[in-house]
């Protein structure tokens, strides 16, 4: 990816309103050199606050000034057009691909590319490209369903420990432990195993059980920090309830964070799915999913790899596309990760 | 020291009864354990009847529970699908697995950190840049698909290995699988490495150590790696559940007989002692293997205090 | 007396997103063999960043060195080859870095951070290192220097940690010190303590020190001369008692009067008008005359050069300066 030298806030200090623009060393002007001032914090890039004090016009919060950089970010560009064509066929499979994924004609088992099947025939004489095609419906639900999902337990969990603290916290916490303490393919194994559908549903749901708690951590963490800013503590001081501290101050502030690794776990979500289907636990025909054929395919893979070619490429490409969309925006969120 | 260790130990206690408790009810609340032990056949009553004493399946979970975990601690795990005990397929299993990891881990660390720190020192160059897309493309190939794929190339088309490794397993024959097993790991730890590098090569103790007049690869090695390293040390915590669960579908693709496959072998078959009696110990595993990474971090970092 | 470093219409630029930032838009000073300049400036003056840029450890990229020279017993530090240079950093010019909880490296200990400089360009064994890094502890006056030597740097507080900082800068006995606001992130008590003891070191070995500060009460004590900096220039260099006593640019005298003195209480504070200028975008003719209450046309279109000032008190300290068209006006006001 390219990385240009750029001057950016850091997110810390983007995160506090009172640093936007002017910042409160140059508003007070030469109070710095009275010697009263507060001691200064740690300085990582000096020039990039000295820079900063100068006052560039219109300070740019967090949200604009990331939208600002994904907008030129071609990494950005690319994976969210990938991401906008996926989500398309997942909805209107037709659109693309006219045939039927589950009718086949087995005397052309295996058979390679031919003219109007372009990626060839699968074990059943099905036709790859239309079964390629489908596939992309149950990646795309299952990704985005169990990501919502636990990025929505997750942090109102986690946030509401990080907000309250307390017994709740100390709770949720050992909670999340328990959830930790089980990996996630291991549980997903002995979990689904004994569903017998073989729809998205229960997958999702299996994936927001054991995701939550990678979520709830994050989104406590960031509460946690964003609660000690001065900002909020004043708006606590002035008399602002729980409610609207939360709401109002710190959620804003602390989602960040859990955006980001929320779109990161979607790519991460959509390979475990395929994972399980692999195995034969999650997904099962007749629904169309890229692991239950790789998992065909690759008994094949001797005289017919085209069968595990297309399958395979469009889910690593699927989570690709998330995992450098999350790249994107954490890097527009968090510039000092460059 | 010792007392860190006695507390971190007591704390592991509720998430060890938690997460075995979670995984038992799964298996005996969700399924049902008599009838898998007969397959496809219905059970005659009388067996059933008393198969379900002998597994106090009559009685609440929680006391099912308590009875299986006092049966673990005396060393009975019960009797797998094949009639063999649970604790002779764990001793033939666990070895070729802990093999298996050792192979992933060594890989994964040795090159994802040498990748990471070159990387990282050259930020934004070319080097740097292919880097970062390797990786990426890495992470995106699910296990399942770079195993089935470096199987066919290495095992069948090439014949630089072994397609499917033999019950004893060797080292020689694990180091397919176990870079396989690695190489999402291995990407995470390149990624990993790499920001933590730039991330502190730009920390003011390194710039001292500049202005102290240090040559580069005092600065790299003596100031800049260690301080990086940490991080990295935390992710092989997270990391070790990852590899356990990794290991099922790579000695699946390998047929490698170890934990994994015995796992496998457990579920497919419904057989509730198998499953429990595995994941109790890759439970523990865990627990232990996460607090020896604490302990290696507090080696690391001396801020971090024993209290 | 001879001159010891002479910084030579230094030149430094940001890459920023937002474009070209001039740093130091052609800075000069110079630092006679045992005395101390100290460099005054706020926030974004550029005076962390010439001094670095002396130093040899500005970030680059986005930094770079676009002009001008700086001479260390007139040899252009900035045309040695990166060898020599290092042989230079840290032996015969050190330097103190404003926090060293940060500045220090957390995950060794000071006794190792102290016995690198011997043996790294001594080569000095392991073992008289570590002795000669006790020494130095007890010569900045850290109680149980022996028995602290294998602590880390966070077990230690602010004014202990910044006497190892110090110890650092002093260990292979430099001919100059540059000292980046030494004292700034320390409790008021101890800033003076640890003001005192580099003082003193540097009377001691007889070193030159370059005092980066916003504090104009510590500069009246320590320093013989001062720069006082503006948007990345130089405003006026003095001897630090005329600068007190007539200053010759409008910012010097702005600075002054806004230091709040207990035969005004009771009045209003003074306080500069306005807000220092964007790097990014440097006032065309003199940088200050946006703020300036004495500024005229010509102000507003041309630049003006550092004017020699005569020195109307004291014969024997030459070098006045300052960049300011109207400085004789300055001066009688």
């Amino acid at each position: 990816m390219p990385e240009p030298f750029e001057t950016q806030l850091d997110m810390t200090e983007a995160l506090a309103p009172a640093a936007g623009g002017g910042g409160p060393m140059a508003a007070s002007g030469t109070d710095a050199l009275r010697g009263g001032g507060p001691p200064r914090t740690r300085r990582r890039m000096p020039w990039r606050r000295e820079i900063r004090t100068g006052g560039l016009p219109g300070g740019r919060g967090l949200w604009s000034d990331a939208w600002h950089d994904l907008r030129r970010n071609p990494v950005f560009i690319v994976s969210a057009l990938v991401i906008l064509f996926l989500v398309t066929i997942a909805i209107w499979p037709q659109a693309i691909a006219d045939g039927n994924p589950y009718q086949g004609n087995l005397a052309k088992a295996q058979e390679g590319p031919a003219p109007g099947h372009p990626f060839g025939y699968d074990l059943q004489g099905r036709d790859v490209y239309t079964r390629t095609v489908y596939g992309a419906r149950a990646s795309i639900t299952v990704g985005i369903c169990a990501t919502a999902g636990a990025a929505l337990l997750g942090s109102l969990l986690g946030g509401l420990a990080g907000f309250f603290g307390g017994w709740w916290d100390a709770l949720l916490s050992r909670l999340a432990d328990v959830f930790f303490g089980i990996p996630i393919l291991l549980g997903g194994l002995v979990f689904l195993s004994v569903v017998t559908s073989g729809s998205v549903w229960p997958v999702v749901g299996f994936i927001v059980l054991l995701g939550w708690p990678q979520i709830s951590r994050i989104a406590r963490g960031s509460v946690v920090t964003v609660k000690q800013h001065d900002y909020v503590q004043a708006a606590r001081a002035l008399g602002a309830g729980s409610g609207r501290t939360l709401l109002r101050h710190i959620a804003p502030n602390a989602v960040a964070p859990v955006i980001v690794v929320a779109t990161i776990a979607l790519g991460t979500y959509i390979a475990l799915e395929a994972t399980l289907s692999f195995l034969g636990v999650g997904l099962k025909p007749p629904t169309v999913s890229w692991g239950i054929d790789i998992s065909s395919a690759s008994a094949q893979i001797r005289n017919a790899p085209h069968m595990l070619l297309w399958p395979a490429g469009a889910l690593s490409v699927t989570v690709l596309a998330f995992i450098m969309l999350g790249d994107a925006v954490r890097d527009a969120l968090d510039p000092r990760l460059r | 020291m010792g007392r860190y260790v006695l507390r971190r130990v007591l704390q592991m206690v509720p998430v060890f009864i938690g997460s075995t408790f979670l995984i038992f009810f799964m298996v005996y609340a969700l399924g049902d354990p008599v009838a898998a032990l007969f397959g496809d056949k219905a059970p005659d009553p009388a067996t059933a009847a008393r198969i379900r004493e002998d597994l106090y399946l009559d009685e609440p979970l929680w006391s099912q529970y308590v009875h299986y975990m006092g049966q673990v601690f005396s060393g009975d795990f019960g009797t797998a699908f094949n009639g063999q005990p649970v604790t002779e397929l764990m001793a033939g299993a666990f070895p070729v697995t802990l093999r298996l990891t050792v192979v992933a881990v060594v890989f994964e660390m040795a090159l994802g950190v040498t990748l990471g720190v070159l990387s990282g020192l050259r930020r934004g160059r070319g080097l740097d840049t292919s880097v970062l897309l390797l990786t990426l493309v890495v992470v995106s190939i699910p296990t399942f698909v770079s195993g089935t794929v470096l199987q066919y190339l290495f095992g069948v088309e090439w014949g630089l290995a072994r397609p499917s490794v033999s019950p004893e397993a060797p080292f020689a024959q694990l180091l397919l699988p176990g870079v396989v097993l690695g190489l999402v790991s291995l990407a995470y730890t390149t990624r990993l490495t790499r920001t933590s590098v730039v991330e502190n090569a730009r920390a003011d103790y390194v710039r001292t150590a500049v202005a102290k007049g240090l040559p580069r690869h005092r600065i790299v090695t003596r100031h800049l790696l260690r301080n990086s390293l940490i991080p990295v040390v935390t992710f092989l915590g997270t990391d070790i559940g990852a590899l356990m669960g990794g290991a099922i579908v790579t000695e699946r693709i390998f047929n490698i007989h170890g934990v994994g496959y015995q796992l496998y072998q457990g579920i497919l078959r419904q057989n509730s002692p198998t499953v429990v009696g595995f994941v109790t110990i890759l439970v523990i595993v865990f627990l232990v293997a996460n607090l020896l990474v604490d302990l290696l971090y507090a080696v690391l970092d001396p801020r971090i205090r024993y209290a | 007396m001879t001159r010891l470093l002479d910084v030579q219409d230094l030149r430094v630029e940001f890459r920023t997103r937002d474009g070209v930032a001039e740093a130091l838009g052609g800075v000069s000073y110079a630092v006679d063999a045992g005395r101390t300049l100290a460099v005054l400036g706020e926030s974004g003056s550029g005076k962390s960043v010439s001094a670095q840029a002396v130093m040899g450890i500005l970030d680059s990229p986005p930094a770079s060195v676009t002009g001008g020279q700086v001479l260390f017993h007139g040899r252009d530090l900035l045309t040695m080859s990166p060898r020599e240079r290092r042989s230079v950093r840290g032996a015969a010019m050190a330097m103190i870095f404003q926090d060293a909880l940060s500045a220090l490296n957390p995950v060794l200990t000071v006794g190792a951070q102290l016995a690198e400089m011997y043996e790294v360009h001594r080569g000095t064994s392991r073992k008289d290192a570590r002795a000669r890094a006790v020494e130095l502890m007890d010569r900045v006056r850290i109680p149980a220097a022996k028995a602290r030597v294998d602590d880390y740097p966070h077990q230690f507080s602010g004014g202990m940690r910044q006497r190892i900082m110090i110890a650092m800068a002093i260990a292979l006995e430099p001919e100059l010190i540059i000292a980046d606001e030494p004292t700034t992130a320390l409790d008021v008590t101890v800033q003076a303590q640890v003001m005192d003891l580099l003082d003193e070191l540097r009377r001691e070995y007889a070193m030159g020190l370059i005092l980066i500060t916003h504090d104009l009460g510590v500069v009246a004590d320590v320093a013989d001369s001062i720069a006082v900096m503006y948007a990345g220039r130089i405003m006026e260099t003095a001897p630090v008692q005329e600068l007190y006593r007539r200053p010759a640019h409008p910012y010097t005298r702005g600075l002054l009067d806004s230091i709040p003195r207990v035969d005004h209480q009771g009045k209003e504070l003074y306080a500069i008008k306005g807000l220092p200028p964007s790097l990014l975008s440097v006032p065309t003719g003199c940088p200050f005359h946006p703020r300036c209450p004495r500024a005229q046309e010509i102000c507003r279109t041309e630049r003006p050069p550092l004017y020699e000032v005569p020195d109307v008190t004291d014969t024997a300290a030459p070098g006045r300066a300052s960049a300011c068209h109207f400085w004789k006006d300055e001066l009688d006001a």
